[in-house]
């Protein structure tokens, strides 16, 4: 995949597959097992971790480790989802040294939703938008000094995100 | 000499048929009651906020609705919709030709009653009218490029009162009169009306939606709904409440969508147009 | 043809606060079209937000991320009139950038 170039109207352009050694050198990654790239590269992408579909499954395959609950990882969800196709979360946390945050909805088809890599002086935060098949309990996970730590809330879903 | 009065008589008769007598038709009292009603069922609701609708009633949504309204998903639609406004027609005019003040910070004043046609013009039907005039196909009254161009227009101006005029003129008053029953009248097999759910459930919920107050309900529109992954426009969402009650929806464009438009936006003179808007 | 991405960076005490909403539909290939079929998975999979030649954030995504995708984000540095890139790669290879400017 070529640099694509800093025309602010760029078209959406087809680019297939196709390894580029971007190379960004002096990133600490810490535990994360994935490289960095110069462009967003399709082969960072955990094939295996987005198919597990329970929580230690897939913080095995994305990180290797099995988390533990800590009131220092911070997870803001709605209690009732407005709409399960489109369901706000934030997570923070006041951990030292964050490499890596994760996001799982528990009673999805498969209970990866996302995953975050925080470079050193990338602050512990995230807000991104979610769907949830139905209700289910939504885990945040941050990856601190080698070892993960999560928090745990239930969102309750009336209107299912997944087209039910 | 009775024949002359026979037909005075039916002279009589049919001229005062359609039209109403102006002591029948009082917008100003409906409006007065109308607001009336929902300030005192919602005393703690600050009256600029009835037009957020379901977000005006219930903390938990509101909380949501803040989150996404912060970056929301109907800005692809604003863009493309100022895109769809710059962009002449065929003949090299474009949608700024039709409207007063190039289109822009308009959308409060619609719908009015066009005196020329005797009809009320909505936003939607209007800009179907500006490309029909300039040669072009009329866009689909339900999305894509309607919603892109309405919500560009009720993007420029978020924030500006309402200003719905009813002309001292009896077609006005009737076209008000036919949007006023159509709101209260019942339909399709469920049997509601638009006051079942809108004056008489605000706040409750139906299934699993929080209901709107009928006051201000025009307000946002077109609205990008999860519901729907995309956004929608005043006929689709009128449409789509015809089939929910198990009625025939009424195609883009039809009178009573117009009339029901032109009354519920009256009854919103004043408040804020808050459209494009966010919902469930 | 406009880009995809759209953001809103902003530098203020020390950090830069970033907001991106990119347009994309995001199929989870859970949902069935009206004529009953499955419509397939397409959905980004990364995102990578880059400040001074530095990778600043990097966003793996799977299907269940929204229509439409938000994110948030801050990081430490940049100033007003700063260049950020974003760029994103689906699961069919498709990818768009864009080159925006820290407010």
């Amino acid at each position: 995949m070529t640099a694509t170039p800093d025309a602010p109207d760029n078209a959406r352009r087809m680019i297939l597959k196709s390894a580029v050694a971007g190379g960004i050198a002096g990133l600490t990654l810490g535990a994360f097992p994935f490289p960095a790239f110069a462009d967003a590269d399709a082969k960072e992408w955990p094939a295996d971790a987005f198919k597990q579909k329970t929580e230690a499954d897939a913080l095995k395959a994305l990180y290797g480790k099995t988390a533990e609950a800590s009131d220092k990882v911070g997870l803001d969800v709605p209690e009732i989802a407005e709409n399960g196709a489109v369901v706000p979360v934030s997570v923070t946390s006041t951990l030292p040294g964050v490499t890596g945050i994760a996001i799982l909805v528990l009673d999805n088809p498969n209970t990866l939703a996302a995953a975050y890599k925080i470079p050193q002086g990338t602050s512990a935060m995230v807000a991104c938008r979610l769907k949830m098949a139905k209700t289910s309990k939504v885990v945040a996970v941050a990856e601190s000094g080698g070892k993960l730590y999560s928090a745990t809330r239930e969102v309750k879903v009336t209107v299912g995100g997944c087209g039910g | 000499m009775l024949r002359k009065a026979l037909l005075a008589a039916a002279l009589v008769a049919i001229t005062a048929q359609p039209l109403l007598a102006a002591g029948d038709v009082n917008p100003q009292a409906d409006f007065k009651a109308f607001r009336k009603y929902f300030t005192e069922r919602f005393p703690k609701v600050p009256l600029k906020d009835f037009v957020n609708g379901p977000y005006s009633m219930d903390e938990g949504l509101r909380k949501q609705w803040k989150a996404i309204d912060a970056f929301p998903p109907y800005q692809f639609a604003i863009d493309k919709g100022k895109q769809l406004f710059a962009n002449p027609f065929k003949n090299g005019k474009s949608f700024a030709d039709c409207f007063p003040h190039k289109g822009v910070g308009i959308r409060q004043n619609y719908p009015y009653f066009d005196t020329k046609s005797g009809q009320v013009i909505t936003l939607e039907v209007a800009v179907n009218q500006c490309l029909e005039a300039n040669g072009e196909k009329p866009f689909d009254y339900s999305k894509d490029d309607m919603a892109a161009v309405t919500a560009y227009m009720a993007f420029t101006s978020r924030g500006k009162p309402f200003d719905i005029k009813i002309p001292n003129d009896p077609r006005a008053l009737a076209a008000y009169k036919k949007g006023e029953e159509y709101f209260y009248s019942r339909r399709g097999q469920l049997n509601f009306s638009c006051a079942s759910c809108h004056v008489q459930n605000p706040g409750n919920h139906i299934r699993t939606e929080v209901l709107a107050p009928a006051l201000g309900i025009t307000a946002a529109l077109p609205i990008y709904r999860s519901a729907w992954g995309g956004m929608g426009t005043t006929t689709r969402r009128l449409r789509t409440c015809n089939s929910q009650v198990r009625g025939v929806p009424l195609p883009g464009g039809d009178e009573d969508y117009r009339d029901v438009e032109y009354f519920l936006s009256y009854m919103a003179n004043g408040l804020p147009i808050s459209g494009p808007g966010a919902r469930p | 043809m406009a880009s995809t991405i759209r953001v809103r960076a902003v530098a203020g005490s020390g950090t830069t606060e970033v907001q991106s909403l990119i347009q994309h539909p995001m199929d989870s290939g859970f949902v069935k079209d009206s004529k009953g079929q499955l419509i397939p998975a397409h959905h980004i999979e990364v995102v990578q937000f880059e400040h001074g030649g530095k990778t600043v954030f990097t966003a793996l995504w799977g299907p269940a991320v929204s229509k439409d995708p938000y994110l948030k984000f801050s990081f430490k540095g940049g100033k007003k009139g700063d260049d950020l890139k974003v760029s994103w790669v689906d699961n069919k290879g498709a990818s768009d950038s864009l080159m925006a400017k820290i407010q």
